[in-house]
């Protein structure tokens, strides 16, 4: 039951990751695309989780974790970068 | 009993991911798009991670922190982003949908210079 629902699931996040990367392809703006990469990287943490069941092992869940630290620094530095033109300030300048 | 709930909480998992990600193509400007992934997406991450602490958990005996360290994260992290990028959007002039009713940055911003 377990294998069963952990193929349709993965086949649910592998549509809703192809999805996502449409809105990368047509998003009108930059926020737009990066919304839609978050949304992306959402679906890669789930796809290695659902895995990781799927093929019971825990190996897999460290780059899960890495992955959603990358997504985070990511997001804070294009928004950053989008608002104010730099992306670490320095106070000297 | 522990296959039942972890193959429920999967599948509440990628219907909530499935749903996010309809939400990102559907809605009509960018900061209901970040409503969108910052809320359904989340909760579908959380709730396969919370499958795979069940899973484990009653596999092998071991209670995998990681995963739980994900989910703390995950919460942390994703407002804080979604945040971030839906001011970063404002601020950069991108427009709102025209069925929206108010906004209340703007009318912040009108007497602060906008790069503080």
């Amino acid at each position: 039951m377990i294998q069963w629902a952990a193929d349709v699931s993965m086949l649910v996040i592998g549509v809703s990751l192809l999805l996502s990367l449409w809105r990368v392809l047509i998003g009108p703006s930059v926020p737009d695309r990066m919304a839609a990469l978050d949304a992306a990287t959402a679906n890669v943490i789930a796809g290695i989780v659902v895995f990781a069941i799927r093929d019971d092992t825990l190996d897999y869940i460290d780059s899960a974790l890495v992955i959603a630290l990358l997504s985070f620094v990511g997001t804070v530095a294009v928004a950053k970068f989008l608002a104010k033109g730099v992306i670490i300030e320095r106070d000297s300048d | 009993m522990s296959e039942i709930l972890t193959s429920l909480l999967i599948l509440t998992g990628a219907f909530f991911l499935l749903v996010g990600t309809l939400g990102l193509l559907r809605f009509p400007d960018v900061y209901n798009r970040l409503h969108s992934v910052g809320k359904a997406s989340t909760l579908g991450v959380v709730s396969t991670l919370l499958a795979s602490v069940v899973y484990f958990w009653a596999q092998q005996s071991t209670l995998s922190v990681k995963q739980l360290a994900i989910v703390v994260f995950l919460y942390m992290s994703s407002p804080v982003g979604t945040h971030m990028m839906a001011r970063a959007a404002h601020l950069i002039g991108i427009p709102l949908a025209k069925e929206t009713q108010r906004d209340d940055l703007k009318k912040r911003r009108g007497s602060v210079p906008a790069n503080e």
